[in-house]
């Protein structure tokens, strides 16, 4: 067996085992019913979830606004970081606010955005786009620094225009930093999104979890924790896998 | 020196500048104005009450802090060492620190309940795994021949790690505290906001619950200095060490 193969099979089997051990410890009694259910449990009252379209509404409302969220937060996180790369003074000026960003719940300004937009889908996407905008704002400075030199002035000898720069030959070279902010965004952007929920919202998975928790429903609550986590762990997987490839071609793995 | 004065001036102006113009625009029910918020900022620096909830807050990020910072290191330290065991850890490592620990928080709850212990736990699950995916990677970093020359040197495990590893994987492990020092922050405070009958997150959900804007605009502005100064210190103290 060649070691990349036994490195996915110790993996999984890693994963394997901490999963039975958790079934064990739940069927044997030791954790009491009400703070922790069995995994296999959890699973079977997801796919009874899903299959009763009860929450096939909330599915799809977190789903729309996480995703509008993203694509908020990753076109103007590019915009404005493109912007404030092309002026080093106020770069540095906003440096420490972009790396204390995420020590602060920037969420607790939620209620605020609610009397400014209501509740509804426009609050919580704003919150979603406020909590994943910085992260690539972050990478795309980052990934813009590290268009070697050398490209630059090439550009510049083929006498390419600023646009034609900036599509031909920045882009591309920025490409793996900026997925690595997207990967961030997504994450963030999730955070956001059903901690809003959370907090108050008419409908969504983050607000179903916390009304489960408040009614004593440990099935529901932890089938729908198991959901969002087993979702945004692929889209990251996924989003990793392509970034990955993408730092193999540009020779810095 | 002077020029970056002028430069974090003319940027706090232009964002108080900014700040007012939206505060026209939204109106008192949606944002404070910057000088009411600022006024009551300073009245909470001033107050007896603030002190007691930024003791608790305080308390139980350090707690958090000990907790995220030495475990996530020791699991750095041994996956660096342990290549396999490295190799196997890294992407489940990954997927840990990205999934939204938000949703954890009714598990935390219903295992530590509400109080010190679980705002400790949550900002410890937050800071734990950026500290230790940091590290392993400063210490996969050392060059081997380093290593083995401390081998040959037969320089002892203290000697190896002061005057071989350190060098060579510090800015990367400072890196890594830095951002496990800002999530740990975050992690606490979240389990404030949930789990929760004191400490700062409390008087944030306080406030939101009644609706007193100033009162969170005040709050949020004071954390983001704090957090804003804690890290250009722990930024510097990175240079340093690179």
């Amino acid at each position: 067996m060649s070691r990349a193969a036994s490195v996915r099979w110790l993996r999984v089997a890693l994963i394997a085992g901490v999963v039975l051990a958790l079934e064990a410890l739940c069927r044997a009694g030791l954790v009491s019913r009400h703070t922790l259910i069995a995994p296999s449990e959890m699973a079977l009252s997801l796919a009874r979830l899903l299959a009763s379209g009860r929450v096939a509404g909330d599915i799809r409302f977190t789903l729309q606004n996480t995703a509008a969220a993203i694509a908020a937060s990753i076109v103007a996180g590019f915009a404005i970081g493109a912007a404030v790369h092309a002026l080093p003074r106020l770069r540095r000026a906003l440096d420490p606010l972009f790396s204390a960003y995420y020590a602060v719940p920037t969420f607790v300004l939620y209620p605020l955005l609610i009397v400014a937009f209501g509740i509804g889908a426009t609050s919580l996407i704003a919150m979603g786009a406020m909590f994943g905008v910085v992260a690539m704002i972050i990478n795309t400075l980052i990934g813009l620094d590290r268009v070697p030199l050398a490209l630059m002035k090439t550009a510049r000898v083929m006498r390419l225009g600023g646009a034609r720069t900036m599509l031909l030959v920045r882009l591309p070279a920025a490409l793996p930093t900026l997925v690595t902010g997207m990967k961030l965004a997504v994450a963030y952007s999730v955070i956001g999104v059903v901690a809003a929920e959370f907090i108050l919202a008419t409908a969504g998975v983050g607000k179903r979890i916390a009304f489960a928790y408040n009614d004593f429903d440990t099935r529901t609550m932890y089938a729908l924790m198991l959901l969002i986590i087993v979702a945004v762990m692929v889209l990251n997987g996924m989003l990793h896998a392509w970034e990955q490839r993408l730092h193999r071609r540009w020779g810095r793995a | 020196m002077t020029r970056r004065w002028v430069d974090y001036l003319l940027l706090a102006a232009g964002f108080l500048a900014l700040w007012q113009i939206l505060f026209l625009l939204a109106g008192e029910h949606a944002l404070a104005s910057p000088a009411a918020t600022l006024r009551r900022a300073g009245e909470l620096l001033a107050s007896g009450a603030f002190w007691k909830h930024a003791a608790e807050t305080g308390t139980a990020f350090g707690l958090a802090c000990l907790v995220a910072l030495s475990s996530g290191l020791a699991l750095g330290i041994w996956l660096g060492f342990r290549r396999l065991a490295g190799e196997v850890a890294d992407p489940i490592l990954g997927s840990l620190y990205s999934i939204p620990k938000i949703t954890l928080y009714p598990l935390i709850l219903l295992l530590f309940g509400l109080g010190l212990s679980a705002k400790v736990a949550f900002g410890a699950i937050h800071g734990i795994f950026p500290v230790a995916i940091f590290t392993m990677n400063g210490i996969r970093q050392v060059p081997p021949v380093h290593l083995k020359t401390a081998r040959v040197l037969r320089l002892s495990a203290w000697q190896t790690a002061k005057s071989v590893l350190m060098p060579s994987a510090a800015a990367e492990i400072a890196a890594g505290l830095r951002v496990g020092f800002s999530v740990t922050l975050l992690g606490t405070l979240i389990g404030e906001l949930f789990a929760s009958t004191s400490g700062i997150g409390y008087s944030l959900v306080r406030a939101m619950d009644t609706h007193q804007v100033v009162e969170i605009m005040a709050l949020t502005f004071l954390l983001f200095a704090f957090a804003a100064l804690a890290n250009s210190a722990l930024l510097a103290l990175e240079r340093r060490v690179r």
